[in-house]
């Protein structure tokens, strides 16, 4: 983030501090939030969990060819063996390559969703925010009204009869979520307006658009990243909870929840295989995306402390 | 005082016509008329039309949605075509049920969840932090459902202590007594909400830890469990006064699958029955109960918070 933009954030790198009229690279704050982000055990943790998924949902089918298709009446709830390394459902279809195929679905909906729900809050407070007075005030009810919507009901009442696709969930998903990044961005964007630099950058001559897009843009870029991390784990669960509760996607896609939600009716017999891996597939993508996302809100924040 | 309480009841009214406007418009839009589900998927067009126009269905959505607020004002909810009930007395049935599973849950989590904040934010960065703070984080990225399955299978399955199911009773005593069948629902909602606000209250805890008063506190020689009862708690207690209005909607969510993953007959597993059944009036009426819901969780929290912090009602 560049509120070194401006030079108002003096650089802690003395080797690099500005020399005469000179302003330190711009990049430097991403950098240094970037440094902070490695340092953290943790959040390399995250990474590496997310990283191994993303490996694992999209590349692990190149070179696993389990059968998630076709029915097996002859091999329904296999204990893990030989042919099966994560043994099979209940109907014989083979669950490592069902949480590949899961995985998969899990990532694009987490993804799409979030970006869904960045690109619409993004603009929305940005526009509330830059405009003030009337609209404004009229353009932040709405998200209160939205707020007050409850989350899950209206996803699971308009998923019913439009969430059969990958791409439908994740724009009903996202269309609901987009709430919580309009708010930051706003309140950045009324911080960042007042701000030192910007009236700076105003008085300098630069026009609205460079204002946006040189200024406030880049610098409430930190907050809506932050944000999207917590989009895609909330994107997940939500999914996750439709498939459980069966009305999430159409065969043949299955997702982590309905694997979940299959496997349930065997708890009793012992059928472990069928829900404890995705169940820990589910819980480490999303605690991935929260450390990654606790991680970058710290690594932001300890630059803004610094300031 | 009373101004702020009355002007901040005044915006909860206008949000409360803007989301019922909204959920009923979108529900209209996706159900226009639930013609098909009473006449049978056989009925022609003739008497579906005639049907709609007899019971009001061809109006336009805006003159339903009056006429819905204005049922509801009422108290009449609509009429469940599907379970051939009214809707109110569906939920007259079970409100009960559901009220007391989160009643109960939110109690007890606010119990264990203050206390635990507090002490892992005195003693962060210690073993028993550590421990509290990757349950809590752990428990925090688990699906409610996953969370139950786990604590099905260790203490009903494993243990045989409890039941995997929540109580049939109609009685809200049974119910309360049953301990066999109801620890389990209420463990998994309980843990679920103690995962969030644990987070939540030690890191608020600690920003009071390192406020002057804390200090000045210390410094004069006060006994340390006085300084967190009587300095620490009251204020790091303020801002769960929010979250826990606003925590409303994720505990409705919770409530629903809890619920439906221990078959326990309340307004969640009646919503859920309600989305397989596309019950038009069930699914809007609870939405609608869900977003009252909301709304006054998040108007009590600000005027308990305007209460127990005289600082805002200067705002």
């Amino acid at each position: 983030m560049s509120l070194t933009g401006a030079g108002s954030l003096p650089p802690l790198d003395v080797t690099r501090a500005p020399e005469g009229g000179e302003v330190g690279a711009v990049q430097s704050g991403w950098l240094l939030a970037l440094r902070e982000f490695t340092r953290n055990k943790l959040a390399v943790t995250g990474v590496a969990i997310l990283l191994f998924f993303v490996l694992f949902s999209f590349v692990g089918p190149v070179f696993y060819h389990g059968n998630y298709l076709t029915s097996n009446l002859l091999a329904t709830n296999l204990p893990p063996g030989a042919g099966e390394p994560l043994g099979t459902s209940n109907q014989g279809y083979d669950e490592l390559a069902l949480l590949m195929k899961g995985g998969q679905i899990a990532l694009e909906v987490g993804f799409f969703a979030a970006a869904v729900a960045i690109v619409i809050g993004a603009l929305w407070g940005a526009i509330s925010g830059l405009a003030g007075g009337l609209l404004d005030a009229a353009m932040m009810r709405v998200v209160d009204v939205f707020l007050s919507v409850p989350f899950l009901f209206v996803v699971l009442i308009v998923a019913v009869r439009y969430g059969a696709s990958v791409l439908s969930l994740s724009l009903i998903i996202g269309a609901f979520s987009w709430l919580v990044p309009a708010r930051l961005v706003r309140g950045e964007v009324l911080s960042l307006r007042v701000r030192d630099f910007v009236s700076a950058a105003r008085v300098a001559g630069a026009g609205r658009t460079r204002l946006i897009g040189r200024h406030l843009l880049p610098n409430a870029l930190g907050v809506v990243i932050v944000n999207v991390t917590f989009q895609v784990a909330d994107a997940i669960l939500a999914i996750a909870f439709l498939g459980f509760l069966g009305f999430g996607l159409q065969w043949p896609n299955e997702d982590w929840g309905d694997l979940l939600s299959n496997g349930v009716t065997y708890l009793q017999d012992g059928y472990w295989w069928q829900v404890y891996p995705v169940g820990a597939c589910i819980v480490l993508v999303v605690m991935a995306c929260n450390l990654i996302g606790d991680a970058l809100r710290d690594s932001l924040d300890v630059r803004l402390r610094r300031r | 005082m009373i101004g702020y309480i009355l002007r901040r009841i005044g915006i909860s009214i206008v949000v409360l016509i803007g989301v019922s406007i909204f959920i009923f418009a979108l529900l209209h839009a996706i159900y226009p008329s639930p013609a098909i589900d009473v006449l049978g998927s056989r009925a022609n067009s003739v008497t579906v039309a005639a049907w709609n126009k007899q019971n009001g269905f061809d109006d336009p959505w805006i003159v339903q949605y009056l006429r819905y607020m204005g049922h509801l004002l009422q108290g009449n909810l609509g009429y469940s075509y599907k379970l051939n009930q009214s809707v109110t007395s569906l939920f007259g049935e079970v409100w009960a049920r559901s009220a007391y599973l989160s009643g109960v849950s939110l109690v007890l989590s606010l119990l264990i969840a203050i206390p635990l904040g507090v002490y892992q934010a005195v003693r962060r960065n210690t073993i028993g932090d550590y421990v509290a703070t990757s349950l809590a984080f752990g428990v925090y990225a688990m699906p409610v459902f996953f969370l139950g399955l786990i604590l099905i299978q260790i203490f009903a399955l494993d243990l045989h202590w409890f039941s995997f199911e929540g109580s049939q009773s109609n009685s809200l005593v049974r119910i309360a007594l049953d301990v066999h069948d109801m620890t389990l629902p209420v463990l998994t909602l309980t843990l679920l909400t103690i995962a969030s606000f644990s987070r939540y209250m030690r890191s608020t805890s600690m920003d009071v830890l390192a406020q002057d008063y804390i200090k000045v506190s210390r410094a004069k020689g006060l006994p340390e469990r006085l300084v967190l009862s009587r300095h620490l708690l009251r204020n790091a207690c303020l801002p769960m006064i929010t979250l826990v209005g606003l925590s409303i909607p994720n505990l409705l969510a919770g409530n629903l699958i809890t619920e439906t993953l221990f078959n326990y007959r309340g307004l969640g597993l009646l919503f859920y029955d309600a989305l397989g059944n596309v019950d038009y009036n069930v699914l809007l009426a609870y939405t609608l109960v869900g977003a009252l819901l909301t709304v006054i969780g998040n108007l009590v929290a600000d005027v308990a918070l305007s209460v127990a912090d005289p600082r805002i009602r200067l705002a």
